[in-house]
């Protein structure tokens, strides 16, 4: 299995510390987008990631009127998985390091 | 049709002629477009070898089927990040091969269950979670197709030419929207 080739970025904390890109982890971001049904956005919070009703509807909400929603975090692996699922549902979702 | 039911383990919906014949065909096609797509997916003998398929690297040009295999990360359309091409290049070309599969999967379960002439739908609960994903496909392919944005009308003007399909557009909302009360309940 290949991975991409990552590039080396260093970040200086003001306090003077660096912290790694490759220390940072990753954030799997779904998008808002016209068609994905309300309810089934979050139907495919719950399914996906076991989230309560509750917790599944105040991410769709925060999709719906911020345009997005960081759903998951964790290794870069996990949010290809997380990110592949969300696709296969016909979510719009992406993965980033976080900042 | 009326709304889908659920009768224990079972999700039931009844189509008529013509309503079966809409979601055959519009299924179909988003099948044979994503068929279409994977017979593109480059060929090699080390593939063939490891058994470790990959797809192409890069987005399809098709604004449908681009929206149903999206980038696996936000890419600025002007000005994209080189790293983030490439990072997304190879993630697509690792992930799209199984994805292609699990939506003509979904689509496929559609076909099989959804009966030509119409009739009662019979579903377990992991069919009707199937024909979720692939109505939200058709769903997908439609809005993208019809330019559908948040601010919506029900109805076009008449001489609109995408008026006709609109209509199924938003039958194929409500007919999704009753069949996640259906599978939640």
């Amino acid at each position: 299995m290949t991975t991409p080739v990552e590039q080396e970025r260093t970040q200086v904390e003001p306090s003077g510390a660096e912290i790694r890109a490759e220390d940072r982890p990753w954030q799997t971001v779904v998008w808002n987008d016209p068609v994905n049904l309300m309810s089934y956005v979050t139907y495919v919070f719950q399914k996906l990631f076991g989230y309560s009703r509750e917790q599944a509807t105040k991410l769709m909400l925060d999709v719906h009127h911020k345009g997005r929603a960081i759903v998951s975090s964790g290794t870069k692996d996990k949010m290809e998985i997380d990110v592949a699922k969300l696709h296969a549902a016909g979510l719009w979702a992406t993965m980033q390091r976080a900042s | 049709m009326k709304k889908w039911t659920r009768d224990g383990d079972l999700v039931l919906a009844r189509f008529d002629r013509q309503e079966a014949a809409v979601v055959r065909g519009l299924v179909s096609q988003i099948q044979d477009m994503l068929l279409a797509r994977a017979e593109e997916a480059p060929q090699d003998e080390l593939a063939e070898l490891t058994g470790i398929r990959t797809g192409p690297s890069t987005a399809p040009d098709d604004p449908i089927l681009s929206r149903l295999l999206p980038d696996f990360h936000r890419l600025d359309p002007d000005a994209p990040d080189p790293g983030d091409v490439d990072s997304a290049g190879a993630l697509r070309s690792l992930h799209e091969p199984e994805l292609l599969d699990l939506k003509t999967g979904v689509a496929g379960v559609v076909l099989d269950t959804c009966p030509p002439d119409g009739g009662t739908v019979r579903l377990s609960v992991e069919q009707a979670e199937a024909w979720l994903a692939a109505i939200n496909d058709v769903r997908l392919a439609l809005g993208t197709a019809l330019d559908v944005h948040d601010e919506m009308p029900d109805e076009l003007p008449p001489d609109d030419p995408r008026s006709p399909h609109l209509g199924v557009y938003h039958w194929l909302t409500w007919m999704q929207e009753t069949l996640i009360e259906a599978v939640s309940a």
